[in-house]
């Protein structure tokens, strides 16, 4: 065997994304729930590239600088409610975050 | 064991080792550095699939963007070490096994599909690597109005962003 | 043995492209400690002063004994908050800077080994992507390096000068894409070919065919983004003395100092070489291939440099600095006749004309170090921001336009 399946980096894709998965839920400081967003992100994104390269297209390809743009600009804004948070909650615990009033 | 198997192996295994430091680590900056490190694994993992262009975007717009993003952040917040909360005492001992479970199920029918074996690298495969003539063409031809369409929800971003982080002066 | 000799056999590329790195990383060690002497030395005689002039004659063995003094000088360790990351961040930062300078061709890749080009190391389709790729990572070096010394000046420091890099980088990226729209091809060795050749006056050729021409707006707003990139003066607040103490550097000593001092001078040598390839031909001869004569010029020029290594070495100088110049004059001079050789001279003409002009660069860096003030950081950030970004925008809109019209 001397090359590598497609199927090994789909297996990969899905362990990253259940470990995104897992740092989203079981995390308390908000910058890091940000970060398990973004590991999700980014095992999608391999899945992408993986599946074109596996059908010879070139739209996994585009869709993945398209996931890249918008993880920017979800990353962006999220911060900006995080330091928004912090400025008015004094902590990062989204434990603390639990009113419906800031 | 080839080259290309080796290199898939070591670039796979930092990404899983950067995920799992990224849950276990205590410090919000030491969950960044191993972002970072799974960001970098992954664009190599692109360079081995043949997606030059994308695993340079991946490097200058996620790892060398969006990542120095959060890192100011911790930075400028003072980020501090997590608190200690009261996890589950079920979650490990039955969480761990169905994980575990369910992860053969899917490398099981993923291993055993039609696509899932297509050679990636190796012989009988295409080897060449996607030029960006023909990527750049694809998205300023089919792609051409989600492109713009992001442009202005990178507009819309920056305008949100400034918003919610002004100081009330 | 038998074992080496056999992998030398089935892996012929591999064992190329190591060969390539090692005799590169010497050189580029070489040229990073000898950047020192020369920077010194330009901005002594700017300020009517000597510099380095005792050790070694004139100062050719500074480097080496600053070296020294690095490694033997105490290692501060300090209660920082996170040894992880402060012991990461100078390996970091001139790990990057090393690994840019490996996309860079110095020659032409007609000449090669085993089908390899010897003059570059990695030679990929998007080579200038991926030297972007890697400075931008660069600025994790700077970040990190204030917040793990647990400090307010590092801190401070670290944090502007990060931010500094992060805002002119997008100028650098803007700046150059007229380049690339004139060349069609992200490649080096490509956007160097397309600048081969002379424009005429009556048949008479008046300039060769370079970049910085036709695309002077994007030069001057490359030149200035490049400098504030590398946080050099004029640009270099967070870092100066008066300032903030060190900056972000404040609470390394001994090594670790000094390898974000390499880091700071790896990086210049970095942009200067991108300076040359994109905007002043790279590795081809100013000269039209129809004058023959200036082939000679390479080793008639170090011939020069041994002659006058020679006088001075007579007439200037004394005792052991005597001898330390006449081992340069042999060099010079045994260097000088290889190159007029007729096997040797197309070898090393497109490395000879690379590093002159990349040593033009480094000069005008120095050169401005040693003249200009420096920037205010709020002053420093609206450059950035408000005049280089849109005019390196405008730039890319004029070239688009002028392109389209040409062959539309």
């Amino acid at each position: 065997m001397t090359a590598v399946p497609i199927s090994y980096y789909l297996v990969l894709s899905a362990v990253l994304f259940g470990l995104g998965v897992v740092a989203f839920v079981f995390k308390r400081n908000i910058i890091t729930l940000l970060m398990g967003i973004e590991l999700m992100l980014n095992a999608v994104n391999l899945a992408f590239v993986a599946f074109a390269r596996a059908r010879g297209q070139l739209d996994g390809l585009v869709f993945v600088f398209f996931v890249i743009v918008v993880a920017a600009a979800e990353a962006a804004v999220g911060l900006g409610i995080v330091i928004a948070l912090a400025r008015n909650r004094e902590s990062l615990n989204v434990e603390r975050v639990n009113l419906l009033k800031l | 064991m080839s080259l290309p198997l080796l290199l898939f192996f070591a670039c796979a295994a930092a990404a899983v080792a950067g995920a799992i430091m990224l849950i276990v680590a205590r410090e919000p900056i030491h969950s960044a550095l191993a972002l970072i490190l799974v960001m970098v694994s992954l664009a190599v993992l692109y360079l081995l699939l043949g997606a030059e262009f994308i695993a340079a975007v991946q490097v200058i717009v996620y790892a060398g963007a969006i990542m120095v993003l959060f890192v100011f952040v911790i930075m400028l917040l003072n980020a501090g070490a997590e608190e200690r909360t009261h996890w589950s005492k079920i979650a490990p001992w039955a969480g761990l096994p169905l994980a575990f479970f369910l992860l053969l199920c899917l490398a099981h029918f993923l291993g055993h599909s039609a696509i899932g074996r297509t050679i990636a690298n190796g012989s009988g495969a295409p080897n060449t690597a996607v030029s960006t003539r023909a990527l750049s063409e694809m998205l300023f031809r089919d792609y051409l109005f989600p492109f713009e369409a992001t442009s202005i929800l990178i507009l819309i971003a920056i305008l949100g962003a400034l918003v919610l982080a002004k100081r009330d002066e | 043995m038998e074992f080496v000799a056999q992998f030398i056999a089935q892996h012929p590329i591999m064992v190329v492209s190591l060969v390539k790195i090692a005799v590169l990383l010497f050189i580029v060690m070489t040229a990073l400690a000898y950047l020192t002497w020369f920077e010194r030395k330009v901005v002594a005689h700017i300020q009517s002063r000597w510099g380095p002039y005792y050790v070694g004659a004139h100062g050719l063995l500074q480097p080496l004994a600053d070296g020294l003094k690095f490694l033997f000088k105490e290692d501060i360790t300090l209660p920082t908050s996170d040894r992880f990351v402060y012991i990461l961040s100078p390996f970091l930062a001139l790990t990057l800077a090393l690994a840019a300078i490996a996309l860079i061709p110095f020659g032409p890749p007609s000449v090669a080994v085993c089908g390899q080009p010897v003059y570059v190391i990695a030679n990929v389709d998007i080579s200038l992507l991926f030297v972007f790729a890697i400075t931008s990572i660069g600025v994790y070096g700077v970040a990190l390096a204030g917040w793990s010394s647990n400090s307010k000046y590092p801190l401070l420091g670290g944090l502007r000068s990060s931010a500094q890099m992060i805002s002119y980088e997008v100028s650098l990226t803007l700046s150059v894409i007229g380049v690339v729209l004139m060349a069609g091809t992200l490649n080096f060795n490509s956007i160097i070919e397309a600048q081969r050749g002379y424009w005429h006056i009556h048949s008479i050729p008046f300039f060769p065919h370079w970049n910085f021409i036709p695309q002077i707006v994007g030069f001057l707003c490359y030149l200035t983004a490049a400098i504030a990139e590398t946080n050099r003066i004029p640009f270099d607040l967070p870092e100066g003395e008066t300032e903030l103490v060190a900056g972000f550097h404040t609470e390394y000593s001994s090594f670790k100092f000094a390898m974000f001092f390499m880091a700071e001078y790896a990086n210049m040598i970095t942009v200067s070489c991108l300076a040359t390839i994109l905007f002043f031909g790279g590795w081809l001869s100013p000269f039209p291939d129809s004058w023959t004569w200036t082939f000679y010029l390479p080793g008639v020029g170090l011939l020069a440099l041994g002659a006058y290594c020679l006088y001075d070495a007579i007439v200037g100088m004394r005792g052991l600095h005597r001898i330390q110049l006449g081992v340069v004059t042999a060099l010079a001079l045994g260097m000088g006749a290889l190159c007029l050789l007729p096997q040797v001279r197309p070898l090393i003409e497109g490395p000879f004309w690379f590093t002159a002009k990349m040593g033009a660069f480094l000069f005008f860096y120095v050169w401005t170090r040693g003249t200009l003030p420096r920037f205010r950081y709020d002053q420093l950030m609206s450059f950035g921001w408000k005049l280089l970004l849109p005019v390196s925008l405008a730039n890319l809109v004029v070239t688009s336009f002028v392109i389209l019209l040409r062959h539309g």
